[in-house]
């Protein structure tokens, strides 16, 4: 299979588990195993090809200026891993199964994790290291939710805070050395990288870049100092600790650095941090973990640990250290998992994990007793089990290690820390196990079903296995993934138990006996350490959290004051500035185009022009009056678009002029109808004085414009030459808009949807709620015309709206070709439809309304998605035309253009928006002509749609209620009709009293 | 015919910020139309200014002016009525919310 579809089928199926939750649990977590099984096998069938020592890859071009490629192959280090995150996945979808209770959202923990999956496994197989920084933020995103997926927990929620914060800053800084190892191979394809040693090492930047990298590597993997995020990941699920704190997320740290171990590591500054961080964290995080009492809290430092020793041994930089941390990897991973899964087992069963409080329990869980022993005996490093090996590993590397010249300070620490280890390796198994059985749980402790405890039996086993046979078992993967590691060309020895009395078997003595004593020892060194001070890692965070966002509301607060008019008088003057700065600096050239001459209509309309602008500044306190002057702006700008040769800017600036003053009415209609004054002179003057410099810089520079020819020629040249040809459409703005420029078309009339969609959401809110009874109570306060439905206005609107109608299609279908199209027919029916609202009232025609327009709006986005996307059947882009001519019977030979679609799609969704938007006003002012009527519940009464108002007491007017729904609606109008029958006689009642809409 | 054009764009933009600087929602929703029709003007304009040549085909002609632009105002008035209907909303939602048409926050503890 290959490694493109492995990385991407955890991402497939994701969805899935949230889908079959619906059906069960089980079929939730089976389509999970399913998924990740078959990414299992998938990986798996390159295995013969890996340990051959072949690479598998694919190579996809995504964005190859920019070095972007979606290139994956499986190496030896890429297929260990993918195991690993692929099997112990499939564990713990087994055992998350039996964990999670009824109560907790099972679907989404299952989308979570194979998210969480996915992504690891695209890290792991990534060979482009932006690809990469794409998982990894990934991963940090993922295990996010899946850290806080106990939402109700309050230290789920700031454990998955923590997470992030730590994580996110460290693969910011990964990013940032990323692209200085990539600027300096020249390559962003880690395998390209990874043969550039020489020149990375040579170069001034290899500093930073390690520090950088390091900087991600170490917060992802929880070394010190940003340990202290793993042990608050605690409070996840325990499924979700045994998986990204065993094989996933904090390995990727160690992912990376094996990754990069070929090209960064073997200098005295990898050796100095790397090694060192990781020993002084193997030995702080141990000494820690002997005094916690939350099993979980002890595995996690213990985690930590663990991590450090293999960053230890990476830091070393020799094949040794390579060997001893890939197989320590494989060996942590199955015992450390294993042992999650037990804390987790003992946890559900007992209801507590409180070392202090447990005890016993070998009696009561047999099972649990023996597979949570042998896991814990393999972290303390006990013979016959894995961790024993790669722990000797450790030892004999460290042994022979110097640091500053010192050659007894690692050795000494490597011991100690592994004497640490076992310390509370032993303690997790003799208090949790051992002594008198505990009373006073909260829960009888027996053990689990068979369904959870299969998955750390299994790996158990495994550790049993690695232990007896490490080179039958083990032995093709840790070679596989060592020479990864160290770049090729890598002999493993034999796997072995025992190498005769080496240095290692004798600290490893001298750990293990160690560790029984300061067990012996558990109780007074407990009480010394209670008594210790140390610094607390979370109050820390904590606090440079709080500075930080004290900052952040300091500089906030100070930028962002609440005023608007500030804002828009700050962005003008900036504006202005950078107009003037650009002016004073550049440089223009001479006039090179004649004059347009001027006649005496083209000043009339420029005086009214000017006359109407200057008299809304002047009189705008009288907005009525503002909106006729808005008019007549208006109109001078359609008639200037006719005279400078632009009919379809006329036609849409004419037709959209008629819905801005319904639109301004409708608003007008709640709204005060004068403006106070209220800025002081020095204000008035000021605004004034900077929009007239604003003024004056607009006509300079667009004088400037018109007065000089194009720098360069446009493309306009090419679409007057193609319009007919390509397109087969003579009005080149159309053909601009339905075919060359069609995806900007088709944006265009989905933000116009949206915006329509925005306004209906408000509109819905504000007939809710406190405002709801705003509305009611509101009343107009100008006086009111006589008639409200004028009977000669409404018979000319009625007779008049076939008419529209025709000439709307008459506009649409000439578009192609002459002025007209799509937007403006749309608008023109738009305005056929809003005059019947206004002659016949509201509650009339939304009755009549056979098709919501949302649904206009929907299937106008759908027509011209589906119209651009018919393309594709011509092997052509998306939104890419065709056309023809027809001849039928009877009729000239006409032309056919899929375009024509595409326009019907614009058509539809400029239908729908402006009535949406028109509706949602003409609603509120309806609700508050109604008044009391229909209470404070009375929303529905004014619904979009008619169903919806089949309970409004007006529905029972003059005629019975079935005339004012659709056919199909009838019984439910009935049947509402007869179930409120006594509410709506008391509505009759009032509205004697309030006199009726009609 | 330039300078008209250009002069009227200008008067437009003035006018438009002046109104955009007031307190309340209404002339600032008008400032907003003026500076629409401002701006649908000026990028009409940067295909200047030709009479009698609309961008439509015919036999026998060949020269037009600029569609470009015009594609790009037409869809730009559309959408400025869109955006225009929106504000309208927020306005007329947060003057019967609030009981005033006031569009900025008195003081910050009065706005709190």
């Amino acid at each position: 299979m290959s490694p493109a579809l492995i990385a991407a089928l955890p991402f497939l199926g994701a969805a899935l588990p949230s889908i079959l939750i619906r059906t069960g649990r089980n079929n939730a977590a089976a389509v999970a195993a399913l998924f990740t099984g078959l990414a299992l096998l998938g990986l798996l069938l390159n295995l013969p090809t890996v340990l051959a020592g072949g690479v598998v890859e694919t190579k996809i071009d995504w964005l190859p200026w920019l070095g972007l490629n979606v290139n994956f192959w499986i190496d030896g280090l890429g297929m260990l891993f993918a195991t690993l995150i692929l099997g112990i996945g499939l564990l713990i979808i087994l055992y998350a199964r039996y964990y999670l209770s009824n109560r907790d959202p099972v679907g989404q923990f299952y989308t979570y994790l194979l998210l969480f999956q996915g992504a690891m496994v695209g890290i792991v197989l990534s060979d482009n290291i932006l690809l990469l920084l794409i998982f990894w933020e990934l991963t940090s995103l993922s295990s996010f939710l899946l850290i806080g997926y106990w939402k109700h927990l309050p230290e789920g929620r700031q454990g998955a805070r923590m997470a992030l914060t730590v994580t996110g800053m460290g693969g910011l800084s990964m990013i940032a050395g990323m692209l200085i190892l990539g600027h300096i191979a020249g390559s962003y394809d880690i395998s390209e990288i990874l043969k550039h040693k020489d020149a990375i090492q040579a170069s001034p930047y290899y500093i930073p870049a390690l520090l950088l990298i390091l900087g991600g590597a170490f917060t992802k993997s929880a070394q010190f100092p940003f340990h202290f995020w793993l042990p608050h990941a605690m409070a996840a699920p325990t499924p979700v600790s045994a998986y990204l704190h065993s094989a996933t997320m904090v390995k990727a740290g160690l992912f990376l650095m094996a990754r990069m171990w070929p090209v960064l590591s073997g200098t005295p500054e990898w050796f100095y941090i790397v090694a060192s961080v990781g020993l002084f964290t193997m030995f702080i995080a141990a000494l820690i973990a002997i005094f916690k009492h939350d099993m979980k809290a002890l595995l996690a430092f213990s985690t930590v640990s663990h991590l450090g020793l293999i960053t230890f041994m990476l830091g070393l930089g020799t094949e040794a250290g390579a060997l001893a941390a890939v197989f320590h990897i494989i060996n942590h991973a199955t015992f450390k998992a294993a042992l999650f899964m037990s804390a987790g087992i003992v946890d559900h069963e007992a209801g507590t994990r409180d070392l202090t409080r447990i005890s016993g329990l070998r009696k009561l869980m047999p099972i649990t007793f023996t597979i949570a022993t042998i896991a814990a005996l393999s972290m303390a490093g006990i013979p016959l089990f894995n961790g024993f090996l790669s722990k000797e590993m450790m030892l004999e590397a460290g042994a022979h290690t110097s640091w500053l010249k010192n050659d007894w300070l690692i050795p000494a620490m490597a011991t100690v820390a592994a004497l640490f280890s076992a310390t509370y390796a032993f303690r997790f198994i003799t208090h949790a196990f051992f002594g008198p059985v505990s009373e006073d749980l909260p829960k009888k402790p027996h053990d689990p079903n068979f369904g959870m405890w299969l998955s750390p039996g299994f790996l158990v086993v495994l550790v049993v296995a690695i232990g007896l046979f490490p080179m039958a078992v083990a032995g093709p993967y840790v070679q596989m993934a060592t020479n990864a590691v160290v770049g090729g060309g890598y002999h493993m020895h034999t796997l072995k138990i025992w190498h005769g009395v080496t240095p290692a078997l004798i600290m490893s003595a001298i750990a293990v006996i160690g560790g029984i004593i300061f067990l012996g020892a558990h109780a007074p060194l407990q009480k010394i350490w209670d008594r210790t001070p140390r610094p607390e890692a979370k109050a820390i965070f904590d606090w440079i959290i709080d500075k930080a966002h004290a900052l952040a509301v300091f500089i906030t607060q100070g930028l962002h004051t609440g005023s608007m008019a500030r804002y828009l008088m700050l962005f003008t003057v900036a504006s202005v500035a950078a107009g003037l700065y650009a002016f004073s600096t550049g440089t223009i050239g001479a006039p090179t185009r004649d004059l347009t001459p001027v006649n005496g209509a083209a000043i009339a309309a420029w005086i009214l022009l000017l006359t109407a602008t200057l008299s809304i500044v002047a009189f705008h306190h009288n907005r009525i009056l503002a909106l006729v002057m808005i008019g007549i702006v208006g109109l001078i700008v359609s008639i200037s678009f006719i005279f400078l040769s632009a009919p379809d800017l006329a036609l849409t600036q004419i037709s959209v002029e008629v819905v801005t003053a319904v639109l301004m009415l409708l608003a007008l209609n709640f709204l005060p109808k004068v403006t106070k004054t209220e800025s002081s002179r020095m204000k008035l003057g000021f605004d004034a004085g900077l929009a007239i410099v604003a003024g004056v810089a607009v006509t300079g520079l667009i004088y400037a414009l018109m007065t000089r020819d194009f720098a360069f020629p446009t493309m306009s040249g090419y679409m007057l030459d193609n319009s007919y040809n390509l397109a087969g459409g003579d009005n080149v703005v159309n053909v601009i808009l339905v075919d060359f420029r069609g995806y900007d078309t088709y944006g265009e009339v989905t933000v116009l949807g949206i915006a329509a969609l925005v306004i209906f959401a408000l509109t819905e809110a504000l007939l809710q709620g406190a405002s709801s009874r705003k509305l009611i109570a509101w009343r107009p306060d100008v006086a009111r015309g006589g008639d409200k439905h004028p009977l000669m206005l409404l018979i000319v609107t009625r007779v008049m709206m076939p008419i529209a109608l025709v000439v709307g299609l008459y506009i649409f279908l000439r578009g192609h070709n002459q002025p007209g199209g799509g937007f403006i027919a749309g608008l023109v029916v738009a305005i056929a439809l809003v005059t019947q609202y206004m002659a016949s009232g509201f509650a009339w025609t939304q009755a009549r309304q056979k098709v919501y327009y949302h649904v206009l709006i929907a299937a106008g986005v759908l027509v011209a998605g589906v119209t651009g996307a018919g393309a594709f059947f011509n092997d052509m882009p998306f939104l890419t035309s065709d056309f023809g001519y027809v001849k039928l019977p009877g009729l000239e030979k006409f032309e056919l253009a899929t375009a024509a679609g595409f326009d019907l799609g614009v058509f539809l969704g400029v239908v729908g928006s402006v009535m949406l938007a028109l509706g949602g006003l003409s609603r509120l002012a309806r609700r508050a002509a109604m008044g009391e009527q229909g209470g404070e519940d009375g929303a529905h009464i004014v619904a979009e749609k008619p169903e919806a108002r089949v309970l409004a007491p007006l529905a029972a007017g003059p005629y019975p209620p079935e005339a004012k729904v659709p056919r199909r609606w009838w019984k439910t109008a009935r049947a509402a009709q007869e179930a409120t029958q006594a509410e709506r006689d008391t509505i009759h009642e009032n509205k004697k009293d309030h006199g009726g809409d009609h | 015919m330039e300078l008209l054009v250009a002069s009227a764009i200008g008067v437009l933009t003035a006018a438009g910020i002046y109104m955009i600087l007031r307190l309340r929602s209404f002339p600032v929703v008008v400032g907003m139309s003026l500076l629409s029709y401002a701006v649908n003007v000026f990028l009409f304009a940067t295909g200047r200014l030709v009479i009698n040549q609309p961008p439509i085909l015919r036999d026998g002609v060949t020269s037009y002016t600029d569609p470009i632009p015009q594609a790009l105002v037409l869809t730009a008035i559309v959408i400025s009525f869109g955006m225009t209907a929106v504000v309208v909303m927020l306005a007329l939602g947060a003057f019967i919310e609030a009981g005033n048409d006031r569009i900025d926050l008195e003081t910050e503890e009065d706005g709190q």
